[in-house]
């Protein structure tokens, strides 16, 4: 189908948000070549100082992005096994289905900061409930002070806000999936452990990797909750790549240098996630 | 093994469901706290480990100058901004997604794909990477500060997620609807307007749920963008986390501040179980 004007129906919402981007990209990447800092605030051109200083001398940065793959992989492989056990069960028969499926839902809807706020208090090392539990047993782990068990609280609270996601993508689209194939494995006598292995599993493939693509992107983004949790702390153990962004940025003012960070970590990011996709299509249609 | 299986089952989701509720009752149980049952250690059950108060709501409908908090204002403001760049970016995106799913373009080797994919790799940026630029454009404008300058930053947000759910929307629905409409003297406007909007009104909603939902949780734009003029909820409740929390009045603004999103719930999954996400989820 064509048509001549059909331009009026896209250019409305592409140049609005070309509009508004432009600006902040052509920006970025020329704040990247120069010295910007609370001293000389000022477009200068340095050249690409920022890059040789990013890649020879800023193993913070690079120690940063270490942390941030090890925790969005580990949140997201939760949230994926957790989000796609509860969504299977709620999409079989079960007693009360409606009310686990909105239940489950909710921590999705809840702003992730100010969830955060709360859960700070519950993992309170003295006050809050968690150590009250575990001073049952004479022991008070320093869920927000220690540099591990920090990480630990940060996945926790990850997987607790984004597992509804994961769950919402993998339940909408067991819904979506044709009847036949489950009554024809029925007829051939297939168990539920075999149904799953060899008819839910393959027929879910192309949904998982959709849905693991889309959390791994917005998992890159973990900013709020290590902000209000831990602030990066105890010393950086649980500080990412967006966090240490802004503070080199937002508290450092070292515009010029975050400039060259940001667009450093978005080459990255794009490279790592079509590789991410590739390999992620090659493990589940090879077993499918 | 049926009955292994179900016990497991039920007991799985039992587990899941107490963990997804304890923040919730932990925040209900602390908002009725005062500062003695706070200090000292973890109290639970009202009347039983705590005399419960109300202090921490009350300070929520105080004013500022009598010791309250203020979080009507930034709950408004919230609303207002959340509501108009969801409108916006639906609106704007239902369009772009429409042309895109049913007009090809081609501007050299840039095709259909290529602009549905720019529109969505908006969503790879990391909310700090745009916030320093943001920061300096809008201070040029005059726009710091101000809610007209965060819904302007929300729908570059917002309106990737509405392009995303609704070309996959119109993509299943059937082309002939247009075509039937074409043939029956319709212009293409009217065509779209009359026929295909109002079929497609399922995914509409979706799209504005999650519109709504990503608008609301936002946090970081806010939090750089404005400072005293113009507060959304997330920054002025995140305010209150200061050295000398008062976690009652913390726990009693969450409640409110999740209180309308709970509707929300309701609302995508009762879309769900009528089957009307799963096309527009994939």
């Amino acid at each position: 189908m064509n048509f001549k004007h059909k331009h009026i129906f896209l250019l409305p919402g592409l140049l609005t948000l070309l509009g508004i981007l432009i600006f902040p990209i052509i920006f970025t990447v020329r704040l990247s070549l120069s010295s910007w800092d609370s001293f000389y605030p000022g477009l200068d051109f340095i050249g690409l100082e920022n890059y040789v200083r990013l890649f020879t001398d800023d193993l913070r940065f690079w120690e940063s992005f270490a942390r941030l793959s090890f925790l969005s992989v580990t949140t997201v492989f939760l949230q994926y096994v957790i989000g796609f056990s509860l969504a299977l069960m709620v999409w079989e028969d079960i007693k009360f289905q409606r009310f686990f499926r909105v239940l489950f839902l909710i921590p999705m809807m809840s702003t992730p900061v100010i969830m955060t706020v709360i859960w700070r208090t519950v993992f309170h090392e003295s006050l809050g409930p968690v150590n009250d539990f575990f001073s049952l047993f004479d022991m008070a782990p320093p869920w927000l002070s220690n540099e591990y068990l920090s990480l630990v609280t940060v996945i926790t609270v990850e997987v607790w806000q984004w597992t509804p996601f994961m769950f919402l993508l993998m339940l909408a689209g067991l819904l979506s999936l044709p009847k036949e194939p489950f009554l024809a494995a029925s007829i051939d006598g297939a168990g539920p452990i075999r149904k799953f292995v060899y008819v839910t599993f393959p027929l879910m493939a192309p949904i998982s990797i959709g849905a693991i693509i889309i959390r791994l992107i917005e998992a890159s983004k973990i900013m709020d909750t290590v902000y209000v949790l831990t602030s990066g702390g105890p010393g950086t153990s649980t500080e990412t790549s967006s966090y240490y962004i802004f503070i080199k940025g937002l508290r450092e003012f070292q515009m010029g240098y975050s400039a060259a960070l940001s667009f450093t970590y978005l080459i990255i990011m794009i490279i790592s996630l079509t590789v991410i996709a590739n390999v992620l299509v090659k493990i589940f249609i090879k077993k499918a | 093994m049926t009955f292994i299986y179900r016990a497991l089952k039920y007991g799985f989701v039992s587990v899941w469901s107490m963990f997804v509720i304890a923040p919730f009752l932990w925040a209900l149980s602390t908002s009725f706290k005062d500062f003695n049952s706070v200090t000292g250690s973890a109290t639970y059950i009202p009347w039983v480990d705590f005399e419960p108060s109300l202090e921490g709501w009350k300070v929520l409908v105080r004013s500022p100058a009598q010791g309250g908090v203020n979080i009507v204002e930034p709950y408004f403001n919230s609303i207002f901004v959340t509501c108009s760049a969801s409108l916006i970016s639906i609106i704007l995106g239902t369009l772009a997604a429409y042309a895109l799913s049913r007009f090809t373009f081609k501007a050299g080797f840039i095709k259909n794909n290529d602009i549905t994919f720019f529109f969505i790799s908006q969503r790879i940026m990391p909310p700090v990477v745009l916030s320093i630029p943001f920061f300096i454009m809008l201070g040029f404008l005059g726009l710091l500060d101000s809610l007209f300058g965060l819904i302007l930053v929300y729908i570059v947000l917002l309106m990737p997620i509405a392009v995303w759910i609704m070309v996959d929307f119109f993509n299943k629905v059937p082309r002939e609807i247009d075509e039937t409409a074409l043939i029956d003297g319709c212009n293409p406007y009217q065509a779209f307007y009359k026929v295909v909007l109002p079929n497609s009104i399922p995914g509409l909603i979706v799209a504005g749920l999650f519109c709504m939902i990503f608008g609301w949780t936002d946090f970081f734009f806010a939090f750089i963008l404005t400072f005293t003029e113009v507060q959304l909820l997330p920054v002025a409740i995140v305010a209150l986390n200061s050295s000398i929390t008062p976690w009652w009045s913390l726990s009693a603004s969450a409640l409110v501040s999740v209180a309308p999103l709970i509707v929300v719930a309701f609302l995508v999954e009762r879309y769900l179980s009528k089957g009307n996400l799963s096309g527009a989820l994939k």
